[in-house]
C-alpha cells in the first residue's frame, strides 16, 4: 500500500452540519433547499419516559416510541460529501443533539423573530458544549424586520457570533448559510491554534 | 419512499415498535459509527449467510451513511448500528473516516478548508 492511499483512507469522506431552531422555524425546508437528494428521514427509539437513549436493555418491558430526524446530503466533491442533519426539536429529545453533534462542523439556529423565546434552548445548547454556530433569521413573509443588532441584544448573542437572515426556500440563500457557518468554524478553529501557541 | 416533508419533526406521530428483536435484544456496537460516517464493501469478501435485515443493510449500505442506510432500510438508526457494526466485524464493510474526538487539529482543519472549497464550487 503505497502513502498516497493511506492518507485518502485516513481524510474524513464525509462531515455534517447541524441545522436546529424552534418548531416550524424551517428546518426541513432549509435541508430541502440545499439537498441533492429529496431529504430522507430517520428514527431513533425512545422509551416513553425518554429517558436513557436507546438503553432498552435495561427497560424490556417499556414501550418504545420513535424521534424522526430529517437529514439532507450535498457531494461537495469527489471523496467528500457533507450531510445537513436537522435536530430533533423537542426539548425531551434533546439527548440525542449529543450524538448529532458529534463530530459537526458546526450548526445553524434558525430563528423566527415572532418567536425568538424558542431559539434559547438550542443557543443554550451550543455554547455550552462549545459548538460552532450562527443565527440565521428566517425571514417569512409578511414578518417584520428588525436590525441583526436588535435580534442579536434580544437573544443575548456572545458578540462574535455571525447572524444573517435568509430566505431559507432559497438555495443560494441556504448554501450562502452554510458557507457562514463553515468560514466561522474555521475562524475558530484557528484562533484556538494562535491562542495555544501563545 | 418519505414524500416530501414541509411538516416539521414535532408533527410526526410516534408508534410503536419492536425493532430490537432483530438485533436479539442488543442495543449496543463496539464499532463507533457517526450518523454521518460513510460506508464501503470490502472488495473480494464473501459474505456468510445473513439475516434478512443484515442482508438488507449490506445490499444498501456501499458508499452511503449509516443515516442513509437507516432511512432507507426504514430501521432505527440504533438497530441499523448494530447490524453495521457485525457486518464490519465480519470484515464485508469498513467505515471511512469521519471527525472524531481522536481527530488531530490539522486533519480537523484540512477537513472544514475543504468542505468550504466545496460549498463555495456547490
Amino acid at each position: 500500500m503505497d502513502f498516497e492511499t493511506t492518507k485518502a483512507q485516513r481524510a474524513a469522506a464525509s462531515t455534517k452540519i447541524v441545522i436546529a431552531g424552534g418548531f416550524g422555524v424551517g428546518k426541513s425546508t432549509l435541508v430541502g433547499a440545499v439537498s441533492e437528494i429529496d431529504p430522507l428521514r430517520t428514527e431513533a427509539l425512545v422509551t416513553n419516559e425518554s429517558e436513557g437513549v436507546d438503553d432498552l436493555a435495561a427497560v424490556p418491558t417499556k414501550a418504545t416510541t420513535t424521534v424522526a430526524m430529517d437529514f439532507g446530503r450535498l457531494t461537495l466533491a469527489e471523496d467528500l460529501v457533507l450531510y445537513l442533519f436537522g435536530t430533533p426539536g423537542q426539548r425531551r429529545f434533546w439527548f440525542m443533539w449529543d450524538d448529532l453533534c458529534r463530530g459537526a462542523i458546526g450548526a445553524i439556529v434558525l430563528v423566527d423573530v415572532a418567536r425568538l423565546d424558542e431559539s434559547f434552548s438550542p443557543l443554550d445548547y451550543f455554547e455550552s458544549k462549545g459548538i460552532p454556530f450562527i443565527v440565521a433569521v428566517n425571514e417569512f413573509d409578511g414578518v417584520p424586520r428588525y436590525p441583526a443588532e436588535e435580534i442579536a441584544a434580544a437573544l443575548a448573542l456572545p458578540a462574535d457570533v455571525p447572524i444573517i437572515s435568509l430566505d431559507a426556500r432559497d438555495r443560494e440563500q441556504a448554501k450562502g448559510a452554510l458557507v457562514k457557518i463553515t468560514e466561522y468554524s474555521l475562524m475558530r478553529l484557528r484562533e484556538s491554534l494562535t491562542v495555544n501557541a501563545n | 419512499m418519505t414524500p416530501p416533508h414541509e411538516p416539521d419533526d414535532e408533527a410526526y406521530t410516534p408508534r410503536l415498535i419492536r425493532s430490537y428483536t432483530i438485533t436479539a435484544g442488543r442495543t449496543a456496537t463496539s464499532v463507533d459509527l457517526a450518523m454521518e460516517a460513510t460506508l464501503r464493501l470490502q472488495a473480494g469478501a464473501e459474505a456468510p449467510v445473513l439475516s434478512y435485515p443484515a442482508a438488507q443493510v449490506l445490499e444498501v449500505c456501499d458508499r452511503r451513511s449509516v443515516a442513509e442506510v437507516s432511512a432507507l432500510t426504514k430501521m432505527p438508526i440504533g438497530v441499523t448500528r448494530v447490524l453495521l457494526g457485525d457486518l464490519i466485524e465480519q470484515g464485508l464493510v469498513r467505515i471511512q473516516a469521519t471527525i472524531t474526538e481522536k481527530t488531530s487539529t490539522d486533519e480537523r482543519l484540512e477537513l472544514i478548508e475543504r468542505t468550504l472549497r466545496g460549498l463555495r464550487n456547490y
